[in-house]
């Protein structure tokens, strides 16, 4: 009678602090959980670039791809455009891919940065906003270093140097 | 038809007058605290009131008509069905505990309510969007109905203080003393309001904030009290007594401090006309009244206006916010405000009911918690910022 | 724990004090024992061994209870002194704004951590607790109750009505009436021999369970939004004429504004009995809504994939009306007005200040150039949506909203010898050239509004609502009603036994023996009384 107390009480206190546990943990992490984060499968997206040519993610199923995304008002984006631009072919011949998405400005102030940086890989325009969404944009620049299988590997916000890149693409080398 | 809605008002209001002084007449008629055996003035102040209640329900079906909507949309209005609340409840629990002296302490707060409510804007105004909804007459009156008969209990357990504390427990006398200040001060705050409106006092001062930016301080009376004089524009004349920083608003906190000043005057006069205690004053008038009796009328309003309550301002109002502003809860501060009055009912029932607290503990209780009530009614809408405020 | 054997044989469990069996009171010393659980034993004030069985106790009490909700009480009042965190907007850091604005109080507030109460880890502990105190309390009360309630006996033992608050003694009954008087006030009457047990409102003690079982749903489903993927909140802004893709839908749907307006009561065209308050307050919101149309893709749709949308339904989505479909609802939440959408400038030969033509920019998405009739080209070389000016005048744009839009232009004359260049802003034109030959000047804006629209989905709202009705169910169970009882015992020789409870409003159960029993004085017997229990408990 006593042991059958206790077995039914300590059932149910455990029952309750499992579940007081895990309010508490979903309570912190749930901030992050809408973002994307390592180890999960970049979403597929589908977008034209400067070259009229359509870009799908999925298409480069076996190759690395360099995902960046920016503004022309965010400053540290202004000064890794170009030193992408330096070394995205050396890139190419590794099998990784640079793409690059625009917020979704108006067509006319891409075009411009991309003759004043003189840019040539692929950049798009998510003007739908679409795109942000699936990667949970927020902070400005944000790039996604995303494996051959299509699962993201890495996740940088904040400036790139050479050496960043650098660093960054040797983790999805196929 | 506005106007002759106000003219019901008002008939409402002399009636209430009337009335508290039939009920007082009961009590000095009863020998003994017989239930069943009501005065005869007792009867006739009960009569009166129920005119009364019928003249400010005519009020109120009139404003509705005038306006084409439920007359609870700004603080006049509210503070009115308030009132008209108080008395609903008044009179169901005079209908199952038929004591005079219920009356006579409950009518005067209706009193002081409905001459409060004439100071704001009494203007009928049409709808803004937010309150176009049929929820607006759903949440607000249940709500205040709630609150209205939660009061009583704050009557009952006020009279049984009154009753059962002597003059020797002075933390207890004192407190009730206090009560009476705030309830001076109330009044005080319609004489002031009254007086300089009457001569058309408005002063402004500007001062510049602490982003940098002009504002302007709304004075309605006599500025006792001010921004600190680096915080202040060009007003060069402005040299108030007492200086505050400039992020509280000084010209709100003027018009507190003025209250409580005249309040405090007011009591003293009463102090010195009566030579004693107010309380003791009113003793006399509830010294045929079981204490036990009180202390369950007390406790069955509470009983009776919780669920109301909690129905109205928790359940309809979570209903109507996820309709309008596409969340149930957003710990605004009139949100807030109406939990803690939730729990601290809460509290009171659970307290009566698993550890025996009665009498005097519960008592106490039931004035703190219409002092709740009236803070939600008055700081919160007034002074404290959200998407609910409305004055 | 040993069983206590009461004299009729029964085996109460440990720490019972009324006998379930024959209602004996057992072993009190003399003190009144108090009615709340029949007087059986709460296991938690029995057992107090191990750990767990103290851990148990500790949440059961009422006091702790009362305990946790007076310090949530305190919490929140809290949070209400000062505006929280999550309302506040600025640039400086949280700290920097509490000082900056409330000065000594506003620093101390913000280190003790009422900047933020709601949100905080704390509060979410101490509803834990309070939950938790619930549910324990509850199960520990309710199953003894329903076990002693569910058992009585209609025969009590002498002792039993000597205990109670309600008792007297009459020389002798009419059972046949009594019984009929009994069943006329709604009370159920059971016989056992010569004694009777009338009770009604039973339900009504089970109010207090019930209602903490529907505060319990609704915290169930309070804390179940923090899970992933519930919970969808989301603000879209959208002007009029655009075709917006909804976050939060999984790229599912899209919103066309065809037009918002905002309406104001106009003067003349509301009701005499509005008038006053019109002439003081001025302006009046009357209406402000999104005439809307909501598009799906239809079929899977890959982010940035462009296909053609298929026309749901069209709504006027307004405050108190949001659209629903799909499982989201969307509010209609802020407004813009008068964003600025084309703006038109014309360009004038400076000498003679004739006009040679103007150009329409569309700011949403402006041309390369523009030509004009006479061969001029108006070249855009730069566009700042939102221009701000650093230290030196070097201009760049802080986001893509044209809140402020600015053009560097590159004027070519028809031959294409020679070009000017200037900043052309909405109020000004800065020339690159002291001598220049070309004026800019703004000739017409157009503007056009945006609404902000609340995209939600929470399908957890159903099971909130199940919770909060279920508490009102159980709390008018508990408060309207109460569970009275009367024993009538045949005492022997011309003595009939009366014992009446109620866990609450002893002044109706009065009434109800009055009632039922006539009163008193007529027989010339004693009026009843009203017996003090030592602890004064009630229910």
């Amino acid at each position: 009678m006593k042991k059958k107390r206790l077995l039914v009480r300590s059932i149910i206190f455990l029952i309750i602090s499992a579940a007081a546990l895990y309010t508490i943990y979903a309570s912190i992490t749930n901030k992050k959980v809408d973002q994307l984060r390592i180890g999960q499968k970049a979403p597929d997206f589908m977008l034209v670039d400067q070259y009229g040519k359509k870009q799908q993610l999925s298409a480069y199923k076996g190759q690395g791809v360099f995902l960046n995304f920016w503004a022309t008002w965010c400053k540290p984006c202004e000064t890794e455009m170009p030193i992408l631009n330096k070394v995205y072919k050396k890139y190419k011949k590794q099998g990784i891919q640079v793409l690059s998405i625009n917020i979704g400005e108006s067509p006319l102030v891409v075009d411009r940065f991309i003759e004043k940086y003189q840019l040539d890989f692929s950049i798009m325009n998510d003007a739908d906003e679409g795109v942000q969404e699936a990667y949970a944009i927020n902070p400005l620049p944000v790039s996604f270093l995303i494996d051959k299988d299509g699962m993201v590997q890495a996740i940088y916000t904040g400036e790139l140097t050479e050496e960043k890149i650098q660093t960054l693409m040797k983790k999805i080398k196929p | 038809m506005a106007s002759v809605s106000g003219n019901f008002l008002f008939a409402s209001f002399l009636l209430y007058i009337v009335a508290i002084l039939f009920f007082g007449g009961s009590v000095k008629q009863r020998k003994k605290a017989e239930i069943k055996e009501v005065g005869k003035s007792s009867k006739i102040g009960l009569i009166i009131t129920i005119f009364s209640f019928l003249s400010h329900l005519a009020y109120f079906i009139l404003r509705w008509i005038a306006s084409g909507h439920a007359p609870v949309s700004n603080l006049f209005e509210f503070i009115c069905f308030f009132a008209l609340a108080l008395v609903a409840g008044f009179l169901i629990l005079f209908r199952l505990y038929p004591l005079p002296s219920l009356g006579i302490f409950t009518l005067p707060i209706v009193i002081v309510l409905l001459a409060y409510a004439n100071m704001f804007p009494k203007d009928v105004a049409p709808l803004i969007p937010a309150l176009q909804s049929s929820w607006l007459v759903i949440h607000v009156i249940t709500a205040a109905v709630g609150e209205g008969i939660l009061s009583i209990s704050f009557a009952a357990g006020f009279i049984y203080l009154i009753k059962s504390i002597n003059a020797k427990e002075t933390k207890s006398s004192r407190g009730i003393e206090l009560i009476i200040l705030f309830f001076f001060s109330f009044i005080g705050f319609i004489l002031l309001s009254i007086i300089f409106s009457s001569i058309g006092f408005k002063e402004k001062v500007y001062i510049v904030d602490s982003q940098g930016q002009q504002a302007a301080i709304d004075y309605h009376m006599p500025p006792i009290i001010g921004p600190d004089p680096k915080d202040v524009a060009d007003n060069a004349d402005f040299k108030p007594f007492l200086t505050v920083p400039a992020t509280i608003n000084s010209g709100k906190l003027n018009s507190v401090l003025l209250s409580i000043l005249s309040g405090g005057i007011l009591y003293l006069a009463a102090r010195l006309i009566l030579r004693t205690r107010v309380a003791a004053r009113l003793k006399p008038l509830v010294k045929n009244v079981s204490l036990e009796l009180l202390d369950e009328i007390s406790y069955r309003a509470v009983l009776i206006g919780f669920p109301i309550f909690t129905l109205g301002a928790l359940i309809f109002a979570m209903i109507w916010a996820q309709i309008a502003w596409s969340r149930f809860w957003d710990w605004d501060p009139k949100e807030v405000w109406a939990l803690i009055t939730w729990l601290f009912y809460a509290a009171f029932l659970h307290l009566r009911m698993a550890k025996g607290w009665k009498g005097k503990n519960s008592a106490w209780l039931a004035v703190i918690g219409f002092m709740i009530i009236m803070f939600n009614l008055i700081a919160v809408n007034l002074i404290m910022v959200g998407l609910h405020s409305y004055a | 724990m040993k069983q206590i054997e009461c004299s009729c044989g029964y085996k109460n469990p440990y720490g019972t004090e009324i006998c379930h069996g024959c209602g004996k009171i057992l072993g009190t010393k003399g003190k009144k024992v108090d009615m709340r659980y029949e007087g059986s034993a709460r296991r938690s004030q029995t057992y107090q061994k191990n750990p767990i069985d103290k851990l148990w106790n500790f949440f059961s009490s009422v006091k702790v209870g009362v305990g946790l909700i007076v310090i949530v009480l305190v919490a929140s009042i809290m949070g209400t002194i000062l505006p929280q965190e999550p309302t506040i907007q600025t640039e400086l850091s949280l700290g920097e704004y509490y000082q900056k604005k409330y000065g000594t109080f506003g620093i101390i507030y913000y280190s003790l951590g009422f900047s933020n109460v709601y949100h905080s880890f704390w509060y979410l502990v101490l509803i834990i607790c309070l939950s938790i105190s619930l549910i324990i309390a509850s199960i520990d009360r309710f199953f003894p109750l329903y076990r002693s309630l569910k058992h009585q006996r209609v025969i009590k033992h002498p002792s039993f009505f000597q205990n109670q608050r309600l008792f007297f003694s009459l020389p002798s009954i009419n059972e046949e009436e009594l019984e009929e008087r009994l069943q006329s006030f709604h009370y159920k009457v059971k016989k056992d021999g010569q004694n009777i047990l009338a009770e009604k409102g039973r339900f009504s003690r089970w109010g207090p369970y019930v209602n903490h079982l529907g505060l319990i749903i609704f915290l169930i489903g309070v804390t179940l939004r923090f899970f992933p993927g519930i919970y969808v909140s989301e603000v879209v802004w959208i002007r009029d004429g655009e075709t917006k893709l909804l976050p939060g839908t999984n790229g599912q749907y899209y919103l066309k504004n065809n037009q918002f307006i905002v309406e104001v009561y106009d003067k003349k065209k509301t009701a005499k009995v509005f008038q006053d308050a019109l002439q003081n307050k001025g302006i009046i919101a009357k209406n402000f809504e999104t005439k809307a149309t909501l598009l799906q893709t239809g079929q899977h749709v890959i982010p940035g994939e462009k296909i053609t949308l298929q026309e749901i339904k069209k709504a006027n989505i307004k405050v108190n009306r949001p659209l629903k479909y799909g499982g989201y609802t969307i509010y209609q939440g802020d407004y813009k007005l008068n964003e600025f959408a084309e703006l038109e400038y014309s360009i004038m030969a400076k000498q003679s200040k004739k006009k040679l033509g103007s150009i329409k920019i569309n700011l949403a998405d402006p041309k390369d150039s523009y030509r004009l009739k006479n061969g001029l080209q108006v070249e855009i070389l730069e566009y700042f949506p939102d221009v701000v000016f650093d230290k030196d005048g070097k201009p760049s744009t802080i986001s893509k909203i044209p809140n402020n839009p600015a053009f560097v232009f590159r004027i070519k004359s028809q031959d294409q010898k020679s070009a000017e260049v200037s900043l052309v802003t909405v109020n000004q034109t800065v020339n690159a050239a002291a001598a220049a030959s070309f004026a800019v000047e703004l000739e017409n804006v157009e503007t056009r509004n945006v609404s902000a629209l609340t995209i939600r989905k929470d399908p957890l709202l159903p099971l909130l609502f199940l919770g909060g009705m279920i508490f009102m169910i159980g709390v008018i169970q508990g408060s309207y009603w109460q569970h009275r009882r009367i024993w009538i015992r045949a005492a022997g020789n011309r003595e009939f036994w009366i014992a009446a409870h109620t866990n609450k409003n002893w002044h109706g159960l009065k009434r109800d023996i009055q009632h039922v029993f006539g009163n008193h004085k007529e027989h010339g017997l004693e009026t009843p009384t009203y017996k003090r229990l030592d602890n004064g408990e009630e229910e």
